[in-house]
């Protein structure tokens, strides 16, 4: 794509802003003169295709490390704080960029999402979620000063009770919240808040409310501003959806925000530590013992019809590329099973053969296709009647996967812990359930589970198996319950240079 | 129910008509009600009406309500009872937002089961009208819409959207199967009845104190459970998030079938639960240890027992051994409960979590939750029981009776009850102000059982009208402040 502007594109820029346009640094500096904003107000300046798509990346990748560390830690904890921090640009402004350059990123960067997460209520409750877990461990950094600020900027008016109402209302005040005592009451100041604006404190009960209102200590404004920030971003994507089908017929802006809304930021498992060290009689225990449910499901579904459509065909082979599967071992995978059902060889190799070597990146534009991630299973291609592909936890029906956990031996109080996570919609934690369960393990906390091929290798890893893709002592068989060894020390250094030589093999 | 007087089957029309004189009303409703002979005997007039005091002062309540005489009876409900002129004035909010009333949704259940949605009125007149042709089974409403719900389909996909409407909720019998030996199912009896007057008294508070809200209509559903409408500007107004955070900070028992312990309280004890249980314990001990007799059996004990810490379940089961009087249990049982809370660290609330779990309200969060979700009219008829949806009184709460509220079969037989001094009197008065026939229809109700709960409703919307009345001076009065 070429470095152009985008102020030829006046229609994007029409609807993009609703006010008048604003001539002057003034406004510009009024615009980012808080390091924290409600997002109220689109840019309204020009950027070039390259800086538009670097913005938008950037912000993914910041959002995806929300989210994985959100999983894995108390969105509160210092732990989930320190692991945040380290993510920020802390090159001083001589180096790296000043905080006036930072701001207009934020800012641009967030709106440029809002256009690719405003499509599916999938895409905008992971948007807005990830846009308020940020937001919440931003304004937990403003020094009180700031928030007061903040609070007046954006025209939020709570109002502080009088130290004699206070007195009165001790009593309750202490006993609506854990995190309230004499002292909190007597040294803070309380807002008195609609409680429409402080919903998850009501749903909780974790708030005094009296008339209508919510008494709540200076240290819990953010959640109400939280809320607003919810409601209005909400109503914004709503807006933004509308909107879209214009800008989406920009040829520019296409391709980037529907590669963004399926973007995903983690390793790819498209260089195949295990190349090769997997062979094809290992497959059937190895989905038994290694395989995500979908992989296994997929699995299943091939052994049992000799047969899978293109979904399955799709999802399960790029994952068999990952885990190691060459392509020769691959035709003859599929070719044996297929052969069994109603496809004889020489259909299988005029019709079936071609795709898979497309999938290895023989054929066409020989890309080397990447093995889906969770995100795209769960996301994109959701299946249909007689289709194996897709996420067991988010397309199955829940008795369907109730009976197939049971048929696994799963345990019934595990099932049920499965079952909630997926009423939740925590579908990559009830899967990361399941690998605990299944492995008879609770998971580091760091691992928090993004990609099928992930759950095989640190399955393998557990068990002591080919598939791990790193050396291991032999003991290890014996109790596999033992914690394995850090995975990020061992792929550093000769490991990864020897694959890097085997993966040109193939 | 007991009927010990004797109604008279009905007779040859002309017979009747020739005996009567000019009440050819009596005979044309009981030619179309079929009311079932009771007793043989000669048909007299004079003995009849006789008959007919004795039935009202012996408390019989249900005129023997049956199922398929409700084609007869709906006519005659719809033309003549049906208070349509409060009823429009509720739903029309005093008109402050336009097309209030024309854009709500209502539903119908017709004959044989028949199910029509999205149906709505531009006046009062049109809902008379469409409700007397189509003498609906079942009435239910929904939200007020952005469009005329009768025009949906005309609407541009997407733009049609449930808008407002009332905050409700809606306790069921059924729910607290578990925790009522006296009944199950759709049964009730003024046993386990105690049940929706403990929850009226807490929610009602509740929503009254702690959310502000001023005008909640409670209805009885007139099978086995009770409806509240709040009916509030700043309700009706509450999106689906809102609805759910306020079903959640009311709701204490959690968890199905599989759910032993269902109430779990930690410290500290929020004020909302310490008020709800200064409710249930005025009606504990009545209730649940004498009625429910929750202490007396060993299945029921068993079933107490169960919720408790295993250290406390032992000593009690030995306690029990010697001790069978079910006051004397609960009292140790509290005060090693109280005991515990004195020596551990740990708050133990065990004893008010059994309380909470046999007697707090369950209410279903999916009900309140939905600003589109249909729920059935104050004032509409259950087909099963005959009983008509009417509004209780919460100033007579412990005295509420579901068995006394009137059916239909009996108002519409207390129609033809020639009128008292008192109603002759009131009409007189009335004669100059209205026109025929609402006089007509004022003095309808009014001589049925229908009367009071119709008043009650009057008094409700009365209510409202006078804080509509506050809001706009209210406001006036800001505005002329500069």
């Amino acid at each position: 794509m070429p470095n152009r502007c985008l102020a030829s594109s006046s229609r994007t820029m029409q609807f993009y802003s609703r006010r008048k346009k604003l001539i002057g640094n003034s406004q510009t500096e009024q615009l980012y003169g808080h390091c924290l904003q409600f997002y109220g107000q689109p840019p309204i300046e020009n950027i070039s295709l390259s800086e538009f798509e670097t913005f938008a990346v950037d912000r993914l990748k910041l959002l995806k490390t929300v989210e994985n560390l959100g999983v894995s830690y108390v969105k509160t904890s210092e732990l989930y704080t320190k692991k945040l921090d380290s993510t920020k640009d802390d090159r001083k402004p001589q180096t790296g960029p000043s905080e006036y350059e930072k701001r207009r990123k934020d800012h641009i960067s967030h709106f440029i999402l809002r256009l690719a997460y405003c499509q599916t209520e999938d895409l905008r409750r992971w948007f807005i979620q990830q846009e308020i877990d940020l937001f919440r461990y931003r304004f937990n950094h403003l020094p009180s000063k700031n928030i007061r600020e903040f609070l007046q900027y954006n025209n939020l008016h709570y109002h502080t009770i009088s130290i004699d109402k206070k007195k009165n209302l001790m009593d309750k005040l202490v006993t609506s919240s854990f995190a309230v005592s004499g002292s909190t009451v007597d040294c803070q100041d309380f807002y008195k808040v609609p409680f429409q604006d402080a919903l998850d404190l009501v749903r909780t009960r974790k708030v005094y409310l009296n008339g209508g209102y919510v008494y709540i200590p200076h240290q819990d404004i953010v959640t109400i501003v939280l809320n607003d920030f919810r409601t209005r971003l909400s109503k914004a994507l709503a807006l933004t959806a509308r909107s879209l089908p214009a800008v989406q017929s920009d040829e520019r802006l296409q391709p980037l925000l529907n590669h963004l809304s399926h973007a995903y930021v983690g390793q790819d498992y498209s260089i195949q530590k295990s190349i090769g060290k997997i062979s094809l009689e290992q497959i059937d225990p190895l989905s038994a013992k290694s395989y995500p449910l979908c992989m296994r499901q997929l699995h299943r579904g091939l052994r049992d019809s000799h047969h899978l459509r293109h979904g399955g065909r799709m999802q399960y082979g790029l994952f068999l590329k990952g885990i190691g599967l060459t392509l020769d071992q691959a035709l003859q995978f599929w070719r044996s099973e297929f052969v069994k059902g109603k496809v004889d060889a020489d259909k299988f190799d005029k019709a079936y053969a071609y795709s898979i070597r497309h999938m290895f990146g023989k054929e066409g534009k020989r890309t080397d296709y990447t093995p889906y991630s969770c995100m795209k299973v769960i996301l994109s291609n959701p299946p249909s009647q007689g289709d194996q592909h897709g996420c067991p936890f988010r397309h199955s029906d829940p008795e369907l996967l109730k009976q197939k956990l049971q048929s696994y031996k799963v345990s019934p109080s595990g099932i049920s812990q499965i079952l909630e996570l997926v009423k939740g919609m925590h579908y990559q934690l009830a899967c990361q359930k399941y690998f605990e369960l299944t492995h008879s393990v609770r998971t580091d906390s760091g691992f928090s589970l993004n990609h099928p091929n992930q759950y095989f290798m640190e399955s393998q890893k557990l068990l002591g198996g080919p598939g791990a893709g790193v050396k291991v002592e032999v003991k290890r068989e014996d109790n596999p319950a033992t914690k394995p060894p850090n995975p990020i020390k061992n792929t550093v250094g000769g490991v990864s240079s020897a694959l890097f030589n085997q993966s040109s093999k193939c | 129910m007991n009927h010990n007087c004797g109604c008279q089957p009905p007779m040859n029309p002309t017979e009747e008509e020739e005996e009567e004189g000019n009440s050819g009303q009596l005979s044309e409703f009981r030619a179309r009600s079929n009311v079932k002979q009771r007793t043989a005997g000669t048909f007299s007039y004079q003995h009849f009406r006789l008959n007919q005091y004795i039935c009202i002062t012996s408390e019989m309540t249900t005129a023997d309500y049956d199922q398929a005489s409700l084609p007869d009876l709906l006519p005659l409900y719809y033309r003549r009872l049906f208070p349509f002129s409060q009823y429009h004035r509720w739903l029309n909010y005093g008109g402050v937002t336009k097309n209030y009333f024309q854009n709500r949704e209502f539903s119908f259940t017709l004959k044989d089961d028949i199910y029509v949605r999205y149906q709505s009125f531009s006046t009062q007149n049109e809902l008379e009208k469409e409700m007397q042709k189509m003498n609906p089974y079942k009435i239910d409403i929904g939200a007020v819409y952005s469009h005329r719900p009768n025009q949906h389909n005309t609407v541009k996909s997407g733009s049609f959207q449930a808008l407002e409407k009332e905050l409700v909720f809606d306790i069921d019998m059924t729910d607290y199967d578990d925790v009522r030996s006296c009944c199950s199912g759709a049964d009730i009896c003024p046993k386990c009845w105690t049940l929706m007057t403990i929850a009226i008294r807490i929610l009602d508070r509740a929503l009254r104190d702690d959310f502000g809200f001023r005008h909640c209509l409670w209805v009885y559903s007139g099978r086995r459970g009770v409806h509240c409408w709040v009916c509030d500007e700043a309700a009706r107004k509450l999106s689906v998030v809102a609805r759910s955070a306020v079903a959640e900070y009311l709701s204490l028992v959690k968890g199905g079938d599989e759910t032993v312990r269902k109430v779990v309280l930690s410290d500290p004890i929020h004020p909302f639960i310490t008020e709800s249980l200064t409710v249930v314990e005025r009606y504990f001990s009545q209730y649940a240890l004498l009625g429910q007799d929750i202490l007396g059996s060993k299945e029921a004990v068993d079933k107490v027992l169960a919720l408790l810490p295993e250290d406390v379940r032992k000593k009690l089961l030995q306690y029990f051994q010697t001790e069978k009087n079910p006051e004397m249990r609960w009292d140790t049982l509290r005060s090693m409960a109280q005991d515990k809370r004195t020596t551990a660290k740990k708050g133990h609330y065990f004893e008010m979590e059994i309380m909470l779990q046999y007697c707090y309200p369950r209410l279903d969060v999916n009900v309140s939750k939905g600003v589109n979700h249909l729920l059935k009219s104050p004032f509409s008829v259950h087909p099963k029981t005959g009983r008509i949806s009417v509004p209780i009184d919460l100033r007579e709460l412990d005295r509420f009776d579901p068995f006394e509220v009137p059916t239909i079969s009996l108002i519409c037989e207390e129609l033809d009850q020639p009128k008292t001094e008192e109603e002759q009197e009131d009409t007189m008065e009335n004669e100059n102000k209205k026109e025929a026939g609402e006089r007509r229809k004022m003095r309808d109700y009014k001589r049925t059982s229908l009367a009071k709960y119709v008043k009650l409703f009057d008094n409700f919307l009365e209510g409202m009208a006078h804080s509509r009345k506050g809001e706009v001076l209210k406001n006036s009065d800001l505005q002329k402040d500069f």
